[in-house]
C-alpha cells in the first residue's frame, strides 16, 4: 500500500445517496451578554450507509454540539442536515446514544435497562426482551441480567449502555466519548468489542474521541475538526483491512495515519 | 445496598454456626442498651434516696406500671387511637399536597414563579403560632387538629420534594429524548424514581412533625387524645400520669419512623436514602 491520498471531501465507500448530508451546518447560542458564541461554523459532509465515521478535534470544539445536531438533538441554526430513507413521519432516524459514562438508571436492572428503548417505544416486550438477552450476550455481559448498575465495573456498564443503545435497532448510533471514563486496558478491550459488535450488526455509527489511535483502529473515515469556531480540517479514509488487530496498532500504515492526523492537529497549534 | 453481597456461601456457615453472634449485636447497640440500663437504674435510685421529690421524677417503675395500667384502659386506648387518627390523616394530606405542589413547582417555571413567594412567607410563618387561630375555624373536634398536623408537615415535604424533581441527571433526560420519549414516559420512567429518595427523606421529617403537630393542637383544646390526657393529667397533679402517656407518644413516634423508615427501605432499595434537608 502506498502513501494514503488524502482528499478533502471524499465519495464514502460504497455509498450511492448519502445517508446523512450536513450542508454548511452551522450553530451559534447567544451568550448572556447577547453576543453570540459560534459552535460551530460550517461543516459539510457526508455519511455513507453502514459507514463507521469518527470525529476527532481539540477539547471544545464543538463535536458533542455536532453529533447532537446530526442526531436531531439540538436545531441547526444554519444549514440542513437531510437523511436518506426515513420512515414517513419521522424527522430523524431512529436513534441509539452512547455517552462518555453509562448513564444507567439505578434503580433497573442490566435487563432492565437494556429494554428501558423498546418500552418508551411502545413495543412488545417478548420478542423485545428476547433480542436484549442476545445483545447482552454480545457484549459480553451473559450472566449479569439482573445485576443492578452499582454491582457492575465501569467498563461493565458501559457495555450495558452499548447494548441499550442497540436495541431498538436504530439506524444511527452516536456514541460521545464512549470508552474516556475507562483505563487503557478496559478501553483496549471495548474497542475491539466495538468493532466486532459494528461488523456483525452493519450500523451508521458516529464516534467522537480524543484518542487519534482510537479513531483509526476503528473507523472508515476519520473526520479532523479545527478548533473553535469549527469548521472540518480534513477527512481521511481509513484504507485498512478489517476486521483490524491490536498487532495492526503498530503497523507501519497504521502509524501513518495516526501521524498525519496528529499533524494536523499541531500545524493548527491545537494540540 | 447490595441485595446479593450479604448471602454467607456455605463454608463460612459451617465456621460461623459455633461462635454465632448475630449481625445486629455490635457493640453500639450493646453498650446503647448499658446506657438504657444505667439511666433507668440512676433514676430508681434517684427517686428511690429521695435525691428528687416524687412529684417532679416518679420512680420508673411506677410509671412502667402507669403504662400497663393504661393501655388496657378502654379510654386511655381512644385517646391513643384518636391521636394516631390525627397523626396519619394529616400526614396524608401532607404528603398529597406536599408531592402535587412540590412537583409543580419543580417542573413548571410559571407555577414556581408564582405560587413560591407564598411558600417561603408561610414557611417562616411559625406553624404552632397559628395553631390558636385554626382551632377557631375548625373547631374543637379532630378537624382542626388534622389540619395543623397536615400544616406542619406539608413544608418539609414540600421542600423536598421540590429538591428531588431538581435533582434530576440531566443526561437521563437526554438519554429519554434520544428514545423520544414522551414527558409523560420521562416523568414516570426517569423524574420520578430519582426523586424519590428525597421525598422519602422529606416523609420521614414530617412523620415526626406530625406527632409534634398532633399533641400542640390537642393541647389547644380537645376532649379527647394523647395531648388533652397530658392536659387533664398535669390539671389534677398526676405527674406519673403525665409520665406514663410520655411513654406512649414515645413508642409511637418511633414506631411510625420505623414504619417510614422501612417502606423507604423497601421503595430506595438502589441506594441510601437522602438526608432530609429543610424544616
Amino acid at each position: 500500500m502506498g502513501k494514503p491520498a488524502f482528499v478533502d471531501a471524499v465519495a464514502p465507500p460504497g455509498a450511492g445517496i448519502p445517508f446523512i448530508a450536513l450542508s454548511k451546518v452551522a450553530k451559534t447560542y447567544g451568550s448572556r451578554e447577547g453576543r453570540q458564541v459560534i459552535a460551530v461554523e460550517e461543516v459539510s459532509f457526508e455519511i455513507a450507509q453502514s459507514e463507521f465515521t469518527s470525529i476527532v478535534g481539540p477539547s471544545g470544539c464543538g463535536k458533542t454540539t455536532l453529533l447532537k445536531m446530526i442526531g436531531g438533538l439540538l436545531p441547526v441554526s444554519r444549514g440542513t442536515i437531510s437523511y436518506a430513507g426515513l420512515d414517513p413521519g419521522r424527522r430523524r432516524p431512529r436513534l441509539g446514544m452512547v455517552f462518555q459514562e453509562a448513564v444507567l438508571l439505578p434503580w433497573r436492572t442490566v435487563l432492565q435497562n437494556v429494554c428501558l428503548p423498546i418500552e418508551v417505544a411502545g413495543e412488545k416486550w417478548e420478542p423485545g426482551e428476547k433480542r436484549a438477552r442476545e445483545l447482552i450476550e454480545l457484549v459480553g455481559l451473559k450472566g449479569f441480567e439482573d445485576q443492578y448498575p452499582n454491582e457492575l465495573s465501569g467498563g461493565m456498564q458501559q457495555r450495558a449502555s452499548i447494548a441499550r443503545a442497540l436495541v431498538n435497532d436504530p439506524t444511527l448510533l452516536l456514541m460521545d466519548e464512549p470508552f474516556g471514563a475507562l483505563d487503557a486496558l478496559t478501553r483496549e478491550n471495548m474497542t475491539l468489542e466495538l468493532q466486532r459488535i459494528w461488523s456483525s450488526s452493519q450500523k451508521t455509527v458516529l464516534f467522537i474521541t480524543h484518542s487519534i489511535a482510537e479513531s483509526v483502529f476503528l473507523s472508515d473515515r476519520v473526520l479532523v475538526m479545527t478548533s473553535r469556531p469549527s469548521r472540518v480540517r480534513e477527512i481521511i479514509p481509513i484504507d485498512l483491512p478489517r476486521p483490524r488487530t491490536l498487532e495492526m496498532t503498530t503497523s507501519e500504515a497504521f502509524g501513518r495515519y495516526v501521524s498525519h492526523i496528529r499533524d494536523l492537529f499541531s500545524a493548527s497549534g491545537d494540540l | 445496598m447490595s441485595l446479593e453481597a450479604e448471602k454467607p456461601t456455605g463454608a463460612d456457615v459451617k465456621l460461623q454456626s459455633e461462635i454465632r453472634i448475630p449481625a445486629w449485636l455490635d457493640l453500639g447497640t450493646i453498650l446503647s442498651a448499658l446506657l438504657f440500663v444505667l439511666l433507668m437504674t440512676a433514676w430508681h435510685f434517684s427517686v428511690a434516696l429521695g435525691l428528687v421529690p416524687v412529684f417532679v421524677l416518679p420512680a420508673p417503675l411506677d410509671v412502667a406500671a402507669k403504662v400497663l395500667h393504661d393501655v388496657v384502659d378502654p379510654s386511655v386506648q381512644y385517646d391513643i387511637l384518636y391521636t394516631v387518627a390525627e397523626i396519619l390523616i394529616g400526614f396524608a394530606v401532607a404528603a398529597i399536597f406536599g408531592i402535587v405542589f412540590g412537583a409543580a413547582i419543580a417542573l413548571v417555571p410559571l407555577v414556581d414563579r408564582v405560587l413560591s413567594p407564598y411558600i417561603v412567607a408561610l414557611q417562616t410563618i411559625p406553624k404552632v403560632a397559628i395553631a390558636p387561630l385554626l382551632i377557631i375555624w375548625f373547631g374543637f373536634g379532630i378537624e382542626s387538629k388534622i389540619v395543623i398536623v397536615a400544616l406542619i408537615a406539608f413544608f418539609p415535604i414540600l421542600v423536598n420534594v421540590v429538591l428531588g424533581f431538581r435533582s434530576t441527571d440531566p443526561r437521563q433526560i437526554v438519554l429519554m429524548n434520544v428514545l423520544d420519549a414522551s414527558v409523560w414516559q420521562i416523568f414516570a420512567k426517569v423524574r420520578i424514581p430519582n426523586a424519590l429518595p428525597f421525598i422519602m427523606a422529606g416523609l420521614y421529617i414530617a412523620m415526626i412533625f406530625s406527632v409534634i403537630g398532633a399533641v400542640v393542637g390537642e393541647f389547644l383544646g380537645s376532649a379527647y387524645g394523647l395531648g388533652s390526657q397530658i392536659m387533664q393529667r398535669q390539671a389534677s397533679m398526676d405527674v406519673v400520669g403525665v409520665y406514663s402517656v410520655l411513654v406512649l407518644l414515645t413508642v409511637i413516634g418511633i414506631a411510625l419512623n420505623v414504619i417510614v423508615k422501612m417502606v423507604s427501605r423497601k421503595l430506595v432499595f438502589w441506594g441510601s436514602s437522602e438526608e432530609p434537608t429543610g424544616i
